[in-house]
C-alpha cells in the first residue's frame, strides 16, 4: 500500500461524496486538508488548556503558553532552523513577507532595487511594490525562460550594489518550478543584499534544511501543510532580525513602555504583537508531527511519483497544454494546464460535477499569467494522501471535457 | 437545473453576436478581477436606440452566454434599457443553476453595457 492509500483514512473529509462521486480533492496547493490529528490537537486544546499565553500566572496560563512555545520548538525542528528565536508565529505566508516588506521597506532610500520574479504569487510581489512606492525605490524583475524556469544570467545582470532584497518562491505555485534557492541566496548576499524566500508551497512538500539554506527570511503558511487557516511562519536569521526595527506594535512585543517610548521585546516576541494563533499554533505542532512521521524525503517521492503519472496521462490527452518543467523532479506537487477551447472555470465547474476539486483561474500570479500568454488555467495538485486511483480519475474526466460543452 | 444548460452551451459555441464594430458609437470593456475575464462591448446608436452592438472577451461559457443573451434582448432598444436589467433579468435568460461564486460572470456583461451606454440619454 503506497502513501496515498495509507493515509486517506486519516483525513475525515475525504470521505465526502460531491456531486454523488466520493471527492477527488486535488487543490492542496489553494489549501490543504487536515488529518484527524490536526482537527483533534486543535479541539482538545481549547476543551482542556485554553487561556491568554504569556500573560496569565494561572495554570490554563501557564499550559497555553506551553503548547504555544511547543509549537514554536517543533516548527524549528521541523524546517531545520538553528534557534527558537528565528521562528516567528504570523497567520500567513502573505503576513510575513509583508511584515517583512514594511520592516525592511522604512531603511530603504530612493533609488535602492528590489528584485523578484515573474513567477511570484501576488503576496511576495504586492507589498514589494508598495514598499518601493513609499521609498522611491526601484523594483526589478527576474523574468522566465524556457519551461518556466527562472533566467539565472538575467539575474545576474540585476544585481547590483544598490540591490537590497531579492524576494523569490521556492517553488512556483502555478509551475511547479522548484527553484534553486541556495545560489539565488548566494548571488544575493555577494552583492550585499538580504534574501527572502516565498516558502507556501515548499514546506508541505519537501524536506527543509532553513539553516543550510542561508535563506534571510523564509515564510510559509499552517494551512497549505496540513495545519490550521490562520497560521504560518516567518523565519529570520538570527543576525538579520537582531537588527531589524519590529514592523508593528502593541502588547507582547514589548518589555518596558514609558509614555513616548518604548523598550522592544526580545527575539521572536517582538515581531509577535497582540494575541498570536494559539491553537492554530496547537494545530501546526500537530501536523509538524504529522508529516514529520511519514517522512518528508517520502512525502516528496510519493508526490512527484504522482507529479510524473499526472504529466504522462495529461500529456497524452489532445488538446491539453501543460505549463511548467517537465521533468518531475524538477517540480514541486501542481500540474497547471489547459484544455484548447475551454475557459479554465468552465473546465473546473464541469470537473466538480464529477467530485474532482482543482483550481482554475490566475492562481494570483497574474504577471505570470501574462509571460505566458493565457488568461487562466487549471491546476492539479496533490498532498500526501492522493491516490494514483485519483490522478486516473482526473485524466478520464479532463479527456470528456470538451464534449461536455 | 443543468450547470450549463443548452441556452449556454448553444450560445457558447455558436455566439450570434460576437465580433466587432468598425467606428462605433460606444464601447466600453472590464476585467472581472475574481477570474481576469475580460469582455468589451462595442455599439452604434440611431435615434437613441442600440441599433448595432458586438462583444468581444476572454471568457468562460457562462459569461459569454450572458453577454450574447443581454446584447440580443438589448438590440433595438432604447439606450436606458441596460439600466433597468439586473442580475435575475440575465439569470431568466441563462436558464441554469449559476453558483454564487459564478454570479460576477453572469453580470461582467452588463456592467460593461451599463458603462458603454451611460450618459447615452441625455444625447438622444
Amino acid at each position: 500500500m503506497n502513501m496515498g492509500e495509507k493515509t486517506r483514512r486519516d483525513f475525515p473529509i475525504l470521505s465526502r461524496i460531491v456531486n454523488g462521486h466520493p471527492l477527488v480533492y486535488l487543490d492542496s496547493a489553494a489549501s490543504s486538508q487536515k488529518p484527524a490529528a490536526v482537527i483533534e490537537a486543535v479541539s482538545r486544546y481549547y476543551e482542556t488548556s485554553h487561556a491568554n499565553v504569556h500573560r496569565s500566572i494561572h495554570t490554563l496560563g501557564e499550559e497555553a503558553t506551553e503548547r504555544y512555545e511547543a509549537a514554536r520548538d517543533a516548527v524549528r525542528a521541523f524546517v531545520g532552523a538553528r534557534s527558537r528565536e528565528e521562528i516567528i508565529f504570523t497567520r500567513g505566508t502573505t503576513e510575513g513577507v509583508n511584515l517583512v516588506a514594511q520592516a525592511v521597506g522604512r531603511t530603504l532610500t530612493p533609488g535602492d532595487e528590489i528584485i523578484v520574479t515573474e513567477l511570484e504569487h501576488h503576496s511576495n510581489l504586492i507589498p514589494w511594490q508598495m514598499a518601493c512606492r513609499d521609498r522611491g525605490a526601484v523594483l526589478r524583475a527576474v523574468p522566465v525562460v524556457g519551461e518556466g524556469y527562472l533566467d539565472l544570467e538575467a539575474f545576474d545582470r540585476l544585481l547590483s550594489p544598490r540591490t537590497r532584497v531579492v524576494a523569490f518562491a521556492h517553488v512556483s505555485n502555478v509551475l511547479g518550478t522548484i527553484n534553486p534557492v541556495s545560489q539565488i541566496v548566494e548571488r544575493a548576499h555577494r552583492v550585499g543584499a538580504l534574501a527572502l524566500v516565498d516558502g507556501a508551497q515548499a514546506v508541505p512538500h519537501l524536506p527543509l534544511d532553513l539553516a543550510a539554506l542561508g535563506a534571510d527570511f523564509y515564510a510559509f503558511s499552517g494551512h497549505k501543510m496540513l495545519g490550521p487557516t490562520g497560521i504560518g511562519v516567518l523565519y529570520g536569521r538570527r543576525e538579520v532580525l537582531e537588527k531589524l526595527e519590529p514592523a508593528w506594535g502593541g502588547g507582547e512585543m514589548i518589555k518596558e513602555v514609558w509614555i513616548d517610548r518604548a523598550q522592544w521585546n526580545d527575539l521572536p516576541w517582538r515581531f509577535e504583537p497582540g494575541t498570536p494563533p494559539i491553537a492554530e499554533a496547537v494545530g501546526l505542532h500537530a501536523a509538524c508531527e504529522y508529516l514529520g512521521k511519514l517522512g518528508m524525503s517520502e512525502v516528496l517521492a510519493h508526490e512527484q511519483a504522482r507529479v510524473a503519472q499526472c504529466l504522462d496521462a495529461l500529456g497524452r490527452i489532445a488538446g491539453v497544454t501543460i505549463y511548467g518543467p517537465r521533468n518531475p523532479e524538477m517540480k514541486g506537487a501542481v500540474v497547471a494546464f489547459n484544455v484548447e477551447g475551454l475557459h479554465p472555470h468552465d473546465g473546473a465547474a464541469l470537473l466538480d460535477q464529477q467530485g474532482i476539486a482543482v483550481r482554475a483561474g490566475f492562481h494570483c500570479a497574474q504577471p505570470l499569467m501574462r509571460r505566458l500568454g493565457v488568461a487562466g488555467t487549471l491546476r492539479a495538485s496533490f498532498s500526501v494522501h492522493t491516490t494514483s486511483g485519483e490522478i486516473e480519475r482526473l485524466a478520464a474526466a479532463v479527456a470528456t471535457l470538451r464534449s461536455k460543452l | 437545473m443543468a450547470l450549463y444548460s443548452d441556452v449556454i452551451r448553444e450560445r457558447f459555441r455558436r455566439p450570434r453576436f460576437r465580433g466587432a464594430i468598425e467606428r462605433p458609437d460606444v464601447a466600453h470593456e472590464d476585467v472581472n478581477p475574481l477570474c481576469g475575464d475580460r469582455v468589451r462591448i462595442q455599439g452604434r446608436l440611431a435615434e437613441g436606440r442600440l441599433a448595432e452592438a458586438r462583444w468581444t472577451g476572454d471568457c468562460c461559457a457562462i459569461c459569454a452566454a450572458s453577454a450574447d443573451l443581454l446584447l440580443e434582448a438589448a438590440l433595438g432598444q432604447p439606450v436606458g434599457f441596460a439600466q433597468g436589467q439586473t442580475p435575475s433579468s440575465l439569470l431568466e435568460r441563462l436558464d441554469s443553476d449559476i453558483r454564487p461564486s459564478r454570479m460576477k460572470c453572469v453580470t461582467l456583461p452588463l456592467t460593461v453595457l451599463q458603462d458603454a451606454l451611460s450618459g447615452q440619454e441625455v444625447t438622444r
